[in-house]
């Protein structure tokens, strides 16, 4: 097998509270240019702080040096290919990164008046009219700090569309099997009851359940489009109409929307609210888990309803405007995570239009080319037709070989690959959900389909074994869990 | 610019291999009412070279080299280079939550030190990987609250909260059976403990508590402490400005519950609001009920130390609409900003900053005593922080100094309509005493 991976060198590093400090403070502070104060003068001794414990006192050659080390134990974007499903890790450009440390908006203080900070409201501006045009909406807010803050943001806004028309009872929301756990879980914190609708054979939503479990106490559904199998709901707009009909509103959870970006937009499909993931359709990092930024685009009826403030234009100047009589108050402090906004703007300018159109179809012509050779050797639940961003195969036929879908993934890894999403979707045995974006080239897809093709033919047995190049071999999850170990204690 | 390798000859030969014409046949699963016939209404790509032209110009127009004196809840703060060279790097910049926890002990490891600082500089036993900022972890933990306290809905909150927490607090609450009721705060800028104690009862679920309020004004965590420990309520004590702790005790110390809070001071840009962080940490009887990510320590196969992503049975992609939050994300990249900065700071650095940005404000607030038309709100200790009533219209103070490029707080009326007098000020240890005495005389000049 050609591996992608090879044993390198492979650095210790003990918790940095155990280095050797030279009892030093590591950040040059500013001078201390006005007689200290003692605080006891002033404040009751009870109220101040004895020690400090739990922080090392290094000098910064040493913090550097053990930072550095442990990034090396990272695999990361930038060093190899991260197929995860549902997550689209594709390139994130350096001048993003470049745009976001600017002074203007790296050091821009939050409560800088408003004609102080016209260039950054000016951004943020053309930002939200930007993921309008995208959405096919009316308006776009900025603020969630994340697609599943930008989850819950949209239930508060279809409750408060349904109690402002003083219909209180409906309280229930639809949500198909196949979808995101946080969907749920932000309908659960808006005070929704989730009911779940079952997929049908195709993977997609059973328009005949849906008609039957519709009635008044409905809020509304929410729909991952393309969804979590990475097939499009082709029923969308007769679903958008269904919803409608029956009084509730359509969510689209956006998550996806890199398959959707100028080749179709939520709006004319008639879906009413919409979030994005900014790190998975505009580049922004993932940063190991976030920081994200999850904006959300409306359909007219919902503007009302808008959390505060709201960016407008009032002539030439763009303004905040806190004046949102029916608005469901703040969804967090401030105005949004700016620094992962910029980010997206900067990506938005520099593919344009026609970039963006390219980004979706190239995204699209890769997951289709993995799905057309790994349909040859890897069974896949929802065959039929194309796929969109990503390809989901189950772990159906490798049973009898006596592998398990975990033993697919930590082969690749033991390969040099990052495994794909795996065991979500819920509704596939052993699922594997792999998204290549458009980051890829054929030749890199080709490397890793011959891996997954190669660990078929792998014994069962040394496939168990597997990771042992990585830094740590295969982690005891389970005993993580039964005994919690949460911190370093300096007593123990 | 295209970030996509695929030249014409390999897209035309995995066309072929897949058994379409074009890449538009590959989209036909999406009707054809529907699909886009024209380009978007974006503006054209831009090369690289123009677009950082036009982003600086942009950035050219944001005041940030005025003499500042702005707070309330993001605080100008100096940032060692250090930091960034460090959370530039590719390798904690563009991986993904660490799922794979063989391919993500750097990031496990660090957010392992991060909890473990976290916990001690909050005198707490455990914190997770951090929250999405300071006033959805207010939120959160509220929610926390009445997992742990089910028959409860009482939510007592100190009006020295941050007003903007506050309304986040009434929008996360608003479809809950939880009411809120107001502790106000009295005339010397404290929360009025007296008030709280009558207000409170076995009814209380819980008390969200400033260890230094909106005001700047030190709270007695102390008193707050004893009258919680009475009755049965959550203690949920809320810290802002995290440098502070280097100076003031920590709230574990005065029977907190749960402490969470902003920590964007220690370390991260103030970058016009977000990204930030924010803080969660509980008692250790409380750990299972945690919002969040939380990272463990175990042994790989070969018994050697290891780390992974644990009590996931929290979470949503597992337990879904019963999930202890929808929190999906945390904050992983500012969290190694602010490991970074705690890192390098250590112990001593944190005292002697502490010191500093108290000393420095002690002194504004000596010069301060001395201008006729300015007076000091509250009269009980701060630490860099502290309301001025001016009796002189504020807007024309502000306007005046604005014309001097100096930005000499935040008004509150920005939260409060009819506080009209009232400026909060800050002091951190990027204002130096010139910028101070130079505040200090244009306040006395304006008339």
């Amino acid at each position: 097998m050609k591996s992608n991976g090879m044993e390198g060198l492979v650095l210790n590093e003990p918790f940095i509270f155990e280095l050797q400090g030279a009892q030093e403070c590591g950040i040059d502070i500013p001078e201390f240019d006005v007689e200290m104060q003692d605080p006891k003068n002033n404040i009751p001794n009870d109220l101040l702080r004895k020690e400090i414990e739990g922080l090392p006192d290094l000098t910064e050659p040493q913090v550097i040096r053990h930072y550095t080390r442990l990034s090396t134990w990272n695999y990361s974007l930038d060093g190899g290919f991260y197929p995860l499903g549902s997550c689209t890790m594709k390139y994130n450009p350096k001048i993003n990164e470049a745009a976001a440390a600017m002074p203007g908006f790296a050091n821009a203080h939050p409560y800088l008046p408003d004609n102080l900070s016209q260039g950054m409201l000016k951004l943020l501006f053309e930002l939200q009219n930007d993921l309008t045009e995208i959405s096919g909406l009316h308006t776009t807010c900025l603020h969630p700090a994340a697609g599943s803050h930008g989850e819950l943001l949209g239930m508060l806004l279809i409750r408060a569309f349904h109690e402002d028309k003083g219909d209180l009872n409906r309280t229930k929301i639809i949500i198909p099997d196949s979808a995101h756990g946080t969907n749920p879980a932000s309908a659960a914190v808006a005070g929704l009851q989730p009911i779940e609708l079952k997929s049908n054979s195709k993977g997609l939503i059973d328009f005949k359940k849906l008609e039957e479990i519709l009635d008044e106490t409905v809020a509304g559904i929410m729909i991952t489009n393309p969804n979590t199998c990475g097939v499009f709901e082709s029923d969308i707009v007769e679903i958008c109409e269904l919803i409608h009909k029956k009084g509730g509103l359509v969510y689209m959870d956006g998550a996806n929307m890199n398959a959707l970006v100028a080749k179709a937009k939520p709006g004319d499909m008639g879906v009413d609210v919409l979030h994005y993931n900014t790190h998975k359709t505009f580049s922004t990092p993932h940063g190991g888990g976030g920081p994200g930024a999850g904006p959300v685009s409306v359909s007219e009826k919902l503007v009302p309803f808008l959390p505060k403030p709201v960016l407008e234009k009032d002539g030439d100047m763009i303004k905040w405007n806190y004046d949102i009589p029916k608005s469901i108050g703040q969804v967090r402090s401030f105005y949004g995570n700016v620094g992962v906004l910029v980010r997206a703007y900067t990506y938005i300018k520099t593919l344009g239009a026609l970039g963006l159109r390219d980004m979706t179809e190239t995204a699209v012509l890769n997951a289709n080319y993995m799905k057309k050779r790994l349909s040859e050797h890897f069974n896949i639940p929802f065959a039929d037709g194309h796929c969109m961003h990503e390809v989901l195969l189950s772990e159906n036929g490798l049973e009898e070989l006596g592998i398990t879908t975990m033993d697919v993934a930590k082969g690749l890894i033991e390969n040099g690959f990052h495994p794909p999403t795996v065991y979500f979707p819920l509704i596939v045995q052993g699922a594997m959900l792999i998204e290549p974006t458009e980051t890829e080239s054929k030749g890199t897809m080709d490397d890793f389909i011959d891996t997954m093709i190669a660990l078929k033919g792998t014994a069962p047995d040394q496939l168990h074994d597997f990771p042992a190049k990585t830094v740590v071999g295969r982690v005891d999850e389970v005993l993580a869990a039964r005994k919690p170990k949460l911190r370093w204690n300096k007593d123990a | 610019m295209k970030y996509s390798p695929n030249c014409q000859d390999s897209r035309e030969t995995m066309l072929k291999d897949i058994g379409v014409d074009n890449v538009d046949a590959l989209f036909e699963s999406i009707p054809e009412n529907i699909r886009l016939k024209e380009l978007l209404q974006i503006s054209p790509p831009v090369s690289e070279f123009k677009l950082k032209k036009q982003l600086q110009q942009l950035s050219n127009y944001v005041e940030t080299d005025a003499i500042s004196f702005l707070g309330a809840g993001a605080y100008r703060r100096y940032i060692p280079e250090a930091i960034s060279s460090i959370t530039s790097r590719s390798e904690f910049l563009t991986s993904y939550t660490p799922y794979q926890p063989e391919l993500s002990q750097g990031s496990l490891h660090m957010m392992f030190e991060f909890q473990t600082m976290l916990s001690y500089y909050t005198g707490m036993d455990v914190a997770n990987a951090s929250m999405y900022e300071g006033a959805t972890a207010v939120a959160e933990a509220v929610f926390m609250a009445k997992r742990i306290k089910k028959k409860l809905n009482r939510v007592l909150v100190s009006t020295g909260l941050h007003p903007e927490y506050l309304q986040v607090l009434r929008t996360y609450l608003k479809h809950s059976s939880l009411e809120i009721a107001l502790v106000p705060v009295d005339e010397k800028g404290q929360t009025d403990l007296d008030e709280l104690e009558k207000m409170i009862d076995d009814s209380t679920l819980c008390s969200v508590f400033p260890v230094i309020n909106f005001y700047g004004v030190i709270e007695d965590q102390k008193r707050h402490g004893e009258i919680l420990d009475k009755v049965n309520a959550i203690n949920i004590s809320v810290i802002i400005e995290m440098t502070a702790l280097g100076m003031i005790a920590p709230p574990g110390e005065f029977g907190a519950d749960i402490v969470v809070g902003e920590a964007q001071s220690l370390g991260l840009p103030v970058a016009y609001g977000g990204p930030y962080l924010g803080i969660f940490a509980c008692r250790e009887k409380y750990t299972r009920q945690m919002p969040g990510r939380l990272i463990g320590q175990t042994v790989d196969s070969n018994g050697k130390r290891a780390f992974c992503l644990t009590l996931s049975t929290r979470e949503q992609h597992i337990r879904r609409e019963k999930a202890t939050s929808n929190i999906c994300s945390n904050q992983a990249l500012c969290a190694l900003w602010v490991s970074l900065y705690l890192s390098l700071i250590g112990k001593m650095g944190l005292k002697k900053l502490s010191k500093l940005n108290y000393s420095k404000t002690q002194y504004l607030l000596s010069k301060i005593k001395d201008l006729q038309h300015f007076n000091l709100r509250y009269e009980s200790p701060v630490y860099n922080e502290f309301v001025l009533d001016s009796d002189i219209e504020l807007e024309k103070v502000l306007a005046t100094l604005e014309s001097k490029n100096i930005l000499a707080g935040v008004p509150l009326r920005r939260f409060d309509s009819k506080d009209v007098n009232g400026l909060l000020v800050n002091v951190t240890e990027v204002n130096s005493k010139e910028e101070i005495d130079c505040l200090v005389q244009s306040l006395g000049e304006v008339k």
